[in-house]
């Protein structure tokens, strides 16, 4: 093989790697979507995982929050401080949670906790025969395991970044009044008066957004887990690198179409 | 001449390189109970996931009743069927009963919860297992224990063919004596079709009425079981004999 061909050969079978692997995770966003609106419904597994995947990853959420808003409140004094602007504390920390941190941290906090679990819950399904089981029971996987789980997590990241947020503005709001001397009063005041209604909607459609990418990437990598313990492992670790670079990706593509002018 | 239950015609099937089924030809008659056998690796859970449509055969025919298999509404075709997975594979996020009453509580056989559990318990209670497993969870049981509740849910729904994929594997003897004996005894009294896929010869007796055997991807010999011993087929007698010499290479 002349050295040209030994440098582009690798590079062609990793591109068409990366291609194939795109079109067979379109193929099962394809299907996952066209059966949420096929019957049959599995609205208790669906209230399951809105309980699981929603409710369940409420302290990680706010955790992440509360101290994402408090760092940020003191990075802002402190970079403020230099153009005598403080006063933008509260403004820049309610803008900067709820268009921007509060959806990527907590969609990338879910993906560690729900991309993972999901992974490695189908995929141990895949390897123990379950997800053969449920086709001999006459039970399509993808309704029953897949569709639930990714409904669940699209509906519930928006009122988990909703909450996230509100808590990330308090933790900025505490470390603000607290630390930083700023008045009270004044400190709601600027973050009412400086937030707009777009700028909550936009985080809150990202966050499903990133809800249904998270899911989605739990369950493919899931269905397709190897065989084994190694093979689930290496489906959970895909599951969250690929959700989380998906999140990343989508984040951009999306603060693109809502604010560039 | 009467019309077989399940038909394999010509069937091939290849992963990659591996060629696993080249040709496969096997009648199987309404309420009898076939037991296949063959080494490791010889292609027989394909040939079970080829009738289930898990697989799909590269070429040839599998037919149902005279239908091929692949016909038809999937969620009909399956409630004809009733399968005991190798593990068990039991849904270990439901109860037993839950698993046992799976299909009872969706679908087309759908039922008033009460109705399903009852029934739930009453197959339990068939397979050997009182009504206060019913409540427990898959992981709080021993592996005996699984493959009959394994057993409890695959007849639940009275299906009229019945598969059972190794079922005594990892099961002390006389638990899978006990196994053997119900499978024995369920299939006969449901009149349903069985095909048992299974290396245990102890299993074959008990189950089988007829017993083909698969090498190199092609159905080496079939039989009534009563005939299995003095077949003068050499790959047979080796096989059913555990000898480590003849024709079989025993490191494939």
């Amino acid at each position: 093989m002349n050295p040209v061909s030994a440098l582009l050969t690798p590079i062609g079978h990793s591109t068409l790697a990366i291609l194939a692997a795109i079109g067979r995770i379109a193929i099962f966003m394809a299907q996952t979507v066209s059966h949420i609106f096929r019957p049959p419904f599995y609205g208790r597994e669906l209230l399951r995982q809105l309980l699981s995947i929603g409710y369940f990853s409420l302290p990680v959420v706010g955790l992440t929050a509360i101290f994402t808003g408090a760092a940020l409140a003191l990075q802002i004094f402190e970079g403020g401080a230099r153009f005598n602007a403080e006063s933008v504390v509260p403004s820049i920390v309610a803008i900067g949670m709820v268009r921007e941190l509060g959806p990527v941290l907590g969609g990338l906090m879910v993906a560690g906790r729900v991309a993972s679990s999901v992974a490695a819950e189908l995929g141990t399904m895949r390897v123990t025969e379950q997800i053969d089981a449920l086709v001999t029971l006459s039970t399509n996987p993808m309704k029953y395991l897949t569709v639930p789980r990714v409904l669940a997590a699209t509906l519930a990241m928006p009122v988990l970044v909703a909450v996230g947020d509100a808590i990330g503005i308090m933790g900025g709001y505490l470390v603000g009044v607290t630390k930083l001397g700023l008045n009270s009063a004044a400190y709601i005041q600027n973050t009412v008066d400086f937030l707009v209604s777009w700028d909550v909607t936009s985080g809150l459609i990202k966050a499903a957004v990133f809800g249904f990418l998270l899911a989605l990437m739990g369950c493919y990598h899931g269905m397709n887990s190897g065989r084994g313990a190694q093979g689930v492992g290496r489906a959970t670790t895909n599951a969250v690198v690929s959700a989380s670079v998906l999140i990343l990706t989508a984040n951009y593509i999306m603060t693109t179409l809502f604010f560039s002018t | 001449m009467t019309q077989p239950k399940i038909e394999f015609r010509n069937v091939y099937k290849s992963f990659g390189q591996n060629h696993v089924l080249q040709g496969i030809d096997l009648t199987i008659d309404k309420g009898e109970s076939m037991v296949i056998i063959g080494g490791s690796g010889t292609g027989k859970s394909v040939l079970l996931k080829c009738v289930l449509g898990l697989l799909t055969p590269d070429k040839g025919e599998i037919l149902i009743d005279g239908k091929p298999s692949s016909d038809g509404d999937r969620e009909a075709f399956f409630a004809r069927f009733g399968m005991l997975f190798q593990g068990g594979a039991l849904f270990d996020s439901m109860t037993v009963w839950q698993n046992v009453a799976f299909r009872l509580l969706r679908g087309t056989l759908k039922r008033p919860k009460s109705e399903a559990r009852a029934i739930a318990i009453e197959k339990l209670r068939r397979v050997g297992l009182k009504e206060w497993v019913a409540d427990l969870y898959p992981a709080e049981l021993s592996g005996g224990m699984q493959k009959r509740v394994g057993l409890a849910r695959a007849i639940a729904a009275d299906p009229e063919i019945i598969f059972f994929d190794e079922p005594t594997t990892g099961l002390d003897p006389i638990m899978s004596g006990v196994i053997n004996k119900l499978i024995r005894e369920i299939v006969t009294e449901m009149g349903a079709t069985a095909m048992t896929i299974t290396h245990d010869m102890s299993s074959v007796r008990a189950i089988a009425d007829k017993v083909a055997m698969i090498h190199d991807g092609k159905v080496r010999w079939t039989g009534p079981v009563a005939d299995m011993d003095h077949s003068g087929d050499p790959y047979l007698d080796q096989f059913i004999n555990a000898r480590a010499e003849g024709p079989i290479e025993a490191i494939r």
